[in-house]
């Protein structure tokens, strides 16, 4: 039943649904609605769960490593600097392969001190070895986080759910939150690759040396790459279950005859699809490729959708310093061999808005030929603020 | 689709109200979004929240820079922030003040106005809640003043929202401002 609900709340519900055996988390903004919610829905009995109050991130995925092993389905959420203190921790969880899922309510990282939304914090956890998938609304954030569940234990490998801190978790929009029964027929009980058990003790996480270690990470990869597979085939039972397109690795908007594709994660998505729109009005073939899944990356379907478009604009709310794009960089190793323009544009970064206006004035300037594709762009970027710094030596 | 923006200080209900003001317009079978500026939730400072109503889904999630229609909960901060910004003429005003606009200062702005109109929330909420709260009955002014939501959606949604006194409370305030406005605009 579609309700008006805020996105946390949504998303607490959905995970509670999935009925998570432990709940290990710490509060941190824009997250602590979700675990706030899921708290209260442990004390009043509506979900039977043991919820751990820890002293940090760090602890709070440890326990999660814990009663993963252990055998229990597992949840934890974090943002920003939370997740960067669970860094040690998120290496672990995957190398034991032990099918925790988080949510990540998407934060800039500091200094400087910022609250507001980017997606530099699971971007920097890229290379984690979870897989990472993002929400563009919170009825996607609340399927996809039932999908992850199914996805983490099949394969046995950590799932992250990232959705735009703020922009999504504070935002009261419809949801058809997933019910328990529909829930409980998609997602069967935890069934633990290997368990943990005083009546039959093993060792897991020993020590592997040079000998082996290089085919333990190879193998790694192999399973994160098995998740381009079920991604979307649990997309499609979740269609068939509940009766909506949610999740998959990409998702196209008016891309087929596309000159111009913007590729783009989370909330901005629909944004970017008004603005494709009215330039469609206006005579220009722009469409939208919206990344579900950005780890394991879908190079092949990006490849597919992609090949033909004369421009490609990357638009992400994150990069790497000192280098450039992240996603983008991924994209073009997609486009490797075609005749596609890929440009790189940083947006949103720390809760600066990313308007239609502004994503108008980008494609119109990429449709010009005004936006040179060799150099690294920043939407809105205040330029008088940029050369007054510099001009007083604020960067060497 | 209708755009709102309602400026109030932390502590008086302005996140609050966007979102009921969506649940009511839900409840109209119509899609609707609601989501506050953040980081500034002290007591006291500033806060602009937004709402959006429309027949189809709504896909922009951009603060709402060209309100139809403008509520504000605070009116000492007419002049510290750029309230008016992007204000449309043929728009909405709904000014929680007992004063008049020529005693606040605006009546400037408010002349050029089609649509401008004040309602003492304040005095209200007192009234019926006992608290200066004045977030519910701006609702119920907003309901009169624009037709964006009926009033009973606005006492359903609040009913929804809190419980017991104090729903029953917060919609009476709803209501003595619809009515108090729907007297001014309709006088």
């Amino acid at each position: 039943m579609r309700e008006q609900i805020e996105g946390s709340q949504a998303v607490a519900r959905a995970v509670g649904a999935c009925r998570p055996q432990v709940i290990a988390a710490y509060p941190i903004s824009p997250q602590t609605h979700i675990v706030e919610e899921l708290s209260d829905l442990v004390r009043v009995g509506r979900l039977e769960s043991e919820y751990l109050m820890v002293e940090s991130e760090f602890g709070a995925l440890s326990a999660c490593i814990g009663s993963s092993a252990a055998g229990s389905r597992t949840y934890t959420a974090t943002s920003s600097q939370g997740l960067l203190f669970m860094a040690e921790a998120l290496f672990n969880a995957s190398g034991l392969g032990l099918p925790i899922v988080m949510t990540v309510a998407n934060r800039a990282i500091g200094a400087p001190i910022n609250i507001w939304n980017d997606q530099s914090d699971s971007m920097a956890m890229r290379d984690s070895g979870w897989i990472q998938l993002y929400a563009r609304s919170n009825q996607e954030a609340a399927d996809v986080h039932v999908q992850a569940f199914k996805l983490a234990e099949e394969l046995s490998l950590p799932v992250m759910v990232c959705m735009d801190g703020f922009v999504l978790t504070h935002a009261f929009e419809p949801v058809d939150v997933p019910d328990e029964v529909t829930v409980d027929a998609f997602l069967p009980p935890f069934q633990p690759r290997q368990l943990l058990h005083p009546d039959d003790p093993v060792t897991i996480g020993a020590m592997v040396g040079p000998e082996a270690f290089t085919e333990v990470k190879y193998l790694m990869h192999l399973t994160q790459r098995a998740a381009l597979d079920a991604v979307p085939r649990i997309a499609g039972e979740f269609r068939e279950a509940f009766g909506r397109e949610s999740g998959g690795l990409v998702q196209r908007y008016r891309t087929g005859d596309a000159d111009t594709v913007v590729v783009a994660l989370g909330s901005v998505l629909g944004t970017a699809e008004e603005v494709a729109d009215a330039m469609r009005d206006d005579g220009y073939a722009v469409g939208v490729l919206g990344i579900g899944c950005f780890r394991p990356w879908p190079d092949s379907e990006v490849r597919a959708v992609l090949a033909n478009a004369r421009r490609v604009v990357v638009l992400e709310r994150a990069f790497s310093v000192g280098a450039g794009g992240i996603v983008g960089k991924d994209v073009r190793d997609a486009l490797r061999g075609t005749d596609s323009v890929v440009y790189d544009v940083v947006a949103g970064l720390g809760g600066r808005p990313i308007t239609g206006a502004s994503l108008r004035r980008l494609l119109d300037d990429v449709a010009a030929d005004r936006l040179d594709p060799t150099e690294l762009h920043f939407l809105d970027l205040r330029t008088d603020v940029v050369s007054q710094e510099l001009a007083r030596g604020g960067a060497r | 689709m209708f755009e709102i923006r309602i400026h109030g200080r932390g502590g008086q209900g302005v996140v609050t109200a966007a979102e009921l003001l969506s649940v009511a317009a839900f409840e109209e079978g119509r899609h609707a979004q609601a989501f506050p500026t953040f980081g500034s939730e002290r007591m006291g400072a500033p806060v602009t929240s937004f709402c959006r109503i429309d027949d189809r889904p709504i896909r922009r999630r951009e603060p709402v820079t060209h309100p139809d229609a403008l509520v504000v909960q605070d009116p000492t901060l007419l002049h510290q922030i750029a309230v008016f910004e992007g204000f449309k003429e043929d728009g909405y005003l709904l000014v929680n003040t007992s004063r008049s606009f020529a005693e606040l200062g605006i009546e400037e702005v408010t002349a050029g106005l089609q649509h401008a109109c004040a309602v003492p929330a304040t005095d209200l909420a007192r009234e019926h809640l006992g608290k200066p709260l004045p977030n519910a009955a701006l609702l119920g002014g907003l309901a009169a003043l624009t037709g964006i939501v009926s009033i009973e959606s606005v006492e359903a949604a609040i009913r929804g929202r809190f419980a017991g006194d104090t729903a029953t409370r917060n919609a009476s305030a709803a209501r003595a401002a619809y009515d108090a406005v729907q007297g001014v605009v309709h006088a």
